[in-house]
């Protein structure tokens, strides 16, 4: 790990819903431009950990954080933080694919018209296009930018999902479940896209596949009640597992 | 349409293949210098190969824990998990191999200036058609061919012919210059090597088989 530089310090992050905790002294470097896979049951705290890093759960009344998330050595909990800044620098795709009900064009084109930037119209159909071929969908759907986006298959809605977060040059990207919707098939090309989007993003997946996590990602983190058990390369953590807890849960024997 | 999805598969597993490759060749180059080193009398060069071996072992290792990456990682099924499976027999296979170069050198040391005797040409014979039979079979396997493994495996009944015209002649000669007895034995000694070696290529063979087609079977 050393030799990769980190894009996120975090360092002694505890999470607590109202009295009760969630996450507890998570400390790890998440490697810049290479896949990191968080892993463990239901409730372990992956999910709230992948939030807390672009403040999601700051939505959820009652939760506070202690301990540092860093951001390019930047406390991303600090008072100073622009949220609307760090969510697009930190964009996330979700479970289901949530494409709004609009064309496959101005799905694309939200988060640059949001941001404000005064795009014209041409910078505009650049920017989608550019968007959408790094996620793999213009040559589906170059002919039907009009169309409206749910009438797209799930896995298509999903990518185009990825293409409206790329749209507004996010460097980090968190995936929650990003393929638990989706059939074998659309699950191994969100797969292979993202290994082709590490080149120059950071990705983050929360995935209860662990197959999924062992398959496409370079870091595998496990937590286990709230805490981080393991974090190691993937490789290792799947043949060699330096603890216990992770051995047991890689193999099915408990979790 | 499904062809090649699996892109970071493919070029793992592509990279193990070339491993296995490379292996190969490092150990066609021992058997080459371990004939060459009897055939000088070059203690040398028999050294390297006794000291070389360590390299053949560490690649088989490295191969090995690669194939439990891929397993582990990317759950191969079907042709590709046979191809895995067979991966992890060849490469025993031939660091085997490598031992056997490393034994004809080790006997080359032993022998230190004693002339050869004629039918040590029948014994490069053997270390030619053995050379060859481990090539064929990486290609066989490369090419996914199992017809060829087979024909390959087939030419094992010319080493054990020749390897029983060696014994045979070796015999002899002991019987009638008893104080031959030592080197004969060791050229015996290189012999049974590079039988052995000609057996192991069969095992590939038949990995290659189990791979192309799913059948496990042992070669008549």
């Amino acid at each position: 790990m050393s030799t990769i530089e980190p894009i996120f310090k975090i360092r002694n992050l505890d999470f607590y819903y109202g009295p009760s905790i969630a996450l507890h002294q998570i400390s790890m470097d998440i490697p810049c431009n290479l896949i990191t896979a968080l892993i463990g049951p239901s409730g372990c705290g992956k999910s709230t950990f992948l939030r807390c890093l672009n403040r999601m759960n700051d939505t959820i009344p009652g939760t506070h954080v202690d301990g540092q998330i860093l951001l390019y050595e930047k406390d991303i909990y600090s008072p100073d933080v622009d949220l609307a800044n760090l969510r697009q620098k930190v964009g996330m795709v979700f479970q289901k694919p949530n494409p709004f009900p609009q064309s496959v064009f101005d799905n694309v084109a939200f988060g640059p018209r949001v941001v404000g930037l005064n795009h014209n119209k041409i910078e505009l159909e650049a920017i989608v296009e550019r968007s959408l071929r790094q996620a793999a969908l213009w040559e589906e759907v170059k002919d039907h930018l009009n169309e409206n986006a749910m009438s797209f298959s799930l896995g298509e809605q999903q990518r185009l999902c990825i293409a409206r977060l790329l749209a507004v040059q996010p460097d980090v990207i968190l995936m929650d479940e990003p393929a638990s919707a989706l059939d074998p098939i659309a699950t191994l090309r969100i797969e292979e896209l993202m290994v082709e989007l590490k080149k120059n993003y950071t990705i983050i997946i929360v995935t209860h596949n662990m197959q999924q996590a062992a398959r496409v990602s370079d870091y595998t983190g496990f937590f286990w009640l709230g805490e981080l058990v393991e974090f190691s390369p993937t490789s290792k953590i799947f043949t060699r597992p330096e603890q216990q807890l992770s051995e047991d849960y890689i193999t099915g024997k408990m979790g | 349409m499904l062809h090649g999805i699996r892109s970071t598969f493919d070029r793992e597993f592509d990279e193990i293949r070339s491993e296995l490759l490379e292996m190969s060749v490092l150990v066609d180059i021992a058997l080459d210098r371990s004939m060459q080193a009897l055939s000088e009398r070059d203690t040398n060069l028999a050294d390297l190969v006794i000291n070389g071996d360590v390299n053949i072992n560490k690649t088989r290792f490295k191969i090995e824990e690669d194939c439990l990456a891929l397993i582990a990682t990317q759950q191969p099924a079907a042709s590709d998990l046979r191809e895995i499976i067979a991966i992890l027999y060849m490469i025993v296979e031939m660091e085997r191999m490598g031992d056997y170069a490393a034994g004809i050198s080790k006997t080359v040391i032993l022998m230190e200036e004693e002339p050869l005797l004629k039918t040590f040409k029948k014994i490069f014979k053997m270390a030619e058609i053995s050379r060859r039979m481990l090539a064929d079979s990486i290609q066989a396997f490369m090419k996914r061919d199992p017809v060829w493994a087979r024909e390959i495996a087939a030419r094992d009944n010319e080493i054990d012919e020749l390897y029983k015209i060696v014994f045979q002649r070796l015999t002899k000669i002991m019987a009638k210059e008893p104080d031959t007895v030592t080197r004969c034995t060791y050229l015996m000694w290189c012999a049974h090597n590079l039988e052995r070696i000609a057996d192991r290529v069969i095992n590939i063979s038949e990995q290659i088989v189990f791979m192309t087609t799913g059948m496990l079977k042992e070669f008549e």
